[in-house]
């Protein structure tokens, strides 16, 4: 266990170098200057010369690339260009909303899945299971701004039951928390209970056919313990690779429902930076998203082969 | 083609769920193309005094007006076209470079693992992040939206086409064309490529449907296409500030993107048990 933790761990610090450089290339191969955009029509030249000095834009992009990752290293993700904040005191005022919107939604959509496909394999080539796979797919194809636009509609604006938008701070008034997510949740989760459904399904039919299953019913188990209690346990080593893969999608798709709903999370700092132009920030932002995406992975890994211990010895 | 493929290939189409997926795709091309000779209003015709009004038969806007009084119906033909100009240079443009890659990375023994690594590196970042970094980079326009998402399904079609490459690598045809003397290039090009192109086509099936959504999306989160096009990304943007006074502003977009992917996901599993046999059945 423990090589394959320092493998994984290497690996994730491999995948994260690749992606800071390509978050940097990207971000630099910017057309026209950031001090052009930011200062806008009436500028001088001079003018665009001296903010680029300020920012450290005169240095040539390998000097900057390496500077960079010595400060990231360090800690220190640069300033916004936008005002003077510090990236990372910025983004960790952002962080909690997207932190809970991610997490709700992801054990909604687990609540949901994994019995709607369960109940679909079971039942496999019925009438239930038709139905439950026409919701399924149908819940992976909404729009989730779409179906957010139209929760607000219903819930928000035709029956007031919760709120349209906004967000109110667990630690602030943790009573009002869960009326502020309930709607974005459900958004962000439909899509991903859709496909953990379809494989949860697709996952336990693949055991269904294994020769235990057999033995276990012809030994005279009642068929409620063969599923529940034998092939279940097995489907849902794959099935949990896919939770993991949706948690960290969700992070990714919480920037469209923060938008609908107006959340103040990370989200949504990134598309206001995404509109200033706001470099330093929008860098941050996305390292952070994909740091997080990778200690997901990385938690996935080490749950799977603790479940699983053929995939230590792989 | 000998008769026997074809009526097996008929019978794929003549299963309700297959034609349905195929058709309803069909309908959203065809709409979009012919845009110009369907649409009774120019899709930018602004007419304040018709402004809000409900879907009808009999007022001559079908699908009622925005908050500008233009013509919704015509607004979503031509956001159709929009969503198949995206979707289909999306997916040839990220096949094609896709494919290379996918190729190079698994024949090349050396480099291959090196190629792999970074594009995983790229799949392991949410695609729409992904997307507006490009965006942030490039500014927003339908050209730089079309190249930022090809850049993001890239990954997508180099995978499908690495594994299969490491599974063909060390077939017996592929080793007996290599025997004979066949060069790299024709190996790989002739021989693995053509083995590799049913799981490519499925995967550009899925491709199509996120490209549309993710250019609804982008566009909805005002960083795709600017604010004037007629696209359902902007169609439905637009209507959210009237969401209680005239909901068909967002309701018919909405429902457009969502029956476009539906059916591209359909046609796509059914395009699975069609070229793809080993995962048939199982999904």
């Amino acid at each position: 266990m423990g090589a394959f933790l320092v493998r994984r761990l290497a690996g994730m610090l491999v995948t994260m170098f690749i992606i800071s450089t390509l978050v940097f290339i990207i971000t630099n191969v910017v057309p026209g200057s950031p001090a052009a955009l930011i200062l806008g029509e009436d500028r001088t030249p001079d003018q665009v010369e001296a903010l680029n000095r300020e920012l450290g834009l005169d240095r040539s992009v390998p000097v900057r690339y390496v500077q960079w990752l010595g400060d990231l290293v360090t800690g220190d993700f640069g300033t916004s260009y936008y005002n003077d904040n510090s990236v990372a005191s910025v983004i960790a005022g952002r962080l909690e909303p997207t932190l809970m919107l991610t997490f709700t939604s992801a054990l909604l959509a687990v609540a949901i899945g994994i019995p709607l496909g369960i109940i679909a394999a079971v039942y496999q080539g019925t009438r239930l299971d038709y139905a439950s796979m026409v919701v399924a797919l149908m819940g992976a194809a909404l729009p989730n701004f779409w179906l957010g636009l139209l929760l607000i509609l219903l819930f928000s604006l035709y029956w007031s039951v919760f709120p349209a938008a906004g967000y109110a701070s667990i630690f602030d008034d943790p009573g009002d928390t869960w009326r502020y997510l309930v709607l974005p949740a459900i958004t962000l989760g439909a899509s991903h209970a859709g496909v953990i459904a379809r494989m949860a399904r697709a996952n336990l039919l693949e055991v269904m056919g294994a020769d235990y299953l057999r033995t276990a019913r012809s030994k005279g188990l009642r068929e409620r313990s063969v599923v529940l209690g034998h092939a279940l346990r097995n489907s849902m080593i794959p099935t949990f690779g896919v939770v993991g893969v949706a948690l960290a999608l969700m992070i990714g798709g919480s920037i469209v429902t923060e938008a609908v709903f107006a959340i103040p999370g990370v989200g949504r700092l990134l598309i206001e930076s995404v509109l200033r132009r706001d470099f330093p920030m929008i860098q941050g932002v996305i390292l952070l998203i994909a740091l997080l995406v990778a200690l997901v992975n990385l938690a996935v890994d080490i749950v799977y082969a603790l479940l699983d211990p053929r995939v230590r010895y792989a | 083609m000998p008769p026997l493929r074809r009526s097996w290939r008929l019978a794929w189409l003549s299963r309700p769920v297959n034609m349905i997926g195929f058709g309803f795709f069909f309908l959203v091309v065809a709409a979009g193309l012919l845009a110009p000779l369907i649409a009774p209003y120019d899709p930018g015709l602004i007419a304040i005094r018709e402004r809000l009004q409900p879907p009808s038969l009999s007022s001559g806007h079908l699908l009622g007006t925005d908050h500008l009084g233009r013509d919704i119906f015509s607004r979503m033909l031509y956001g159709a076209r929009v969503s198949v100009i995206v979707g289909a240079s999306v997916v040839i443009l990220s096949s094609l470079i896709g494919i290379v890659i996918g190729l190079f990375g698994g024949y090349s023994r050396r480099f291959g693992n090196l190629l792999m690594r970074i594009i995983d590196g790229v799949m392991a970042f949410p695609e729409i992040v992904f997307a507006l970094a490009l965006i942030a980079a490039l500014g927003s326009s339908l050209t730089n939206v079309i190249i930022a998402l090809t850049f993001v399904y890239i990954p997508r079609v180099a995978r499908v086409v690495h594994a299969c490459t490491l599974a063909l690598r060390n077939q017996e045809f592929v080793l007996a064309a290599e025997a004979l003397g066949g060069k790299s290039f024709r190996v790989v090009f002739r021989h693995i490529l053509p083995n590799t192109l049913g799981p490519v086509v499925v995967q550009g099936t899925f491709i199509f449907a996120y490209a549309v959504i993710s250019e609804a999306s982008l566009t909805f989160l005002g960083v795709g296409l600017p604010p004037g096009t007629a696209s359902w990304g902007v169609i439905l943007a637009e209507g959210r500030n009237y969401l209680l006074d005239a909901p068909w502003i967002t309701t018919f977009p909405g429902l457009a993107i969502f029956l476009l992917v539906l059916n591209l996901n359909i046609l796509g599993d059914g395009l699975r048990d069609l070229l793809d046999p080993r995962s048939r059945k199982l999904l």
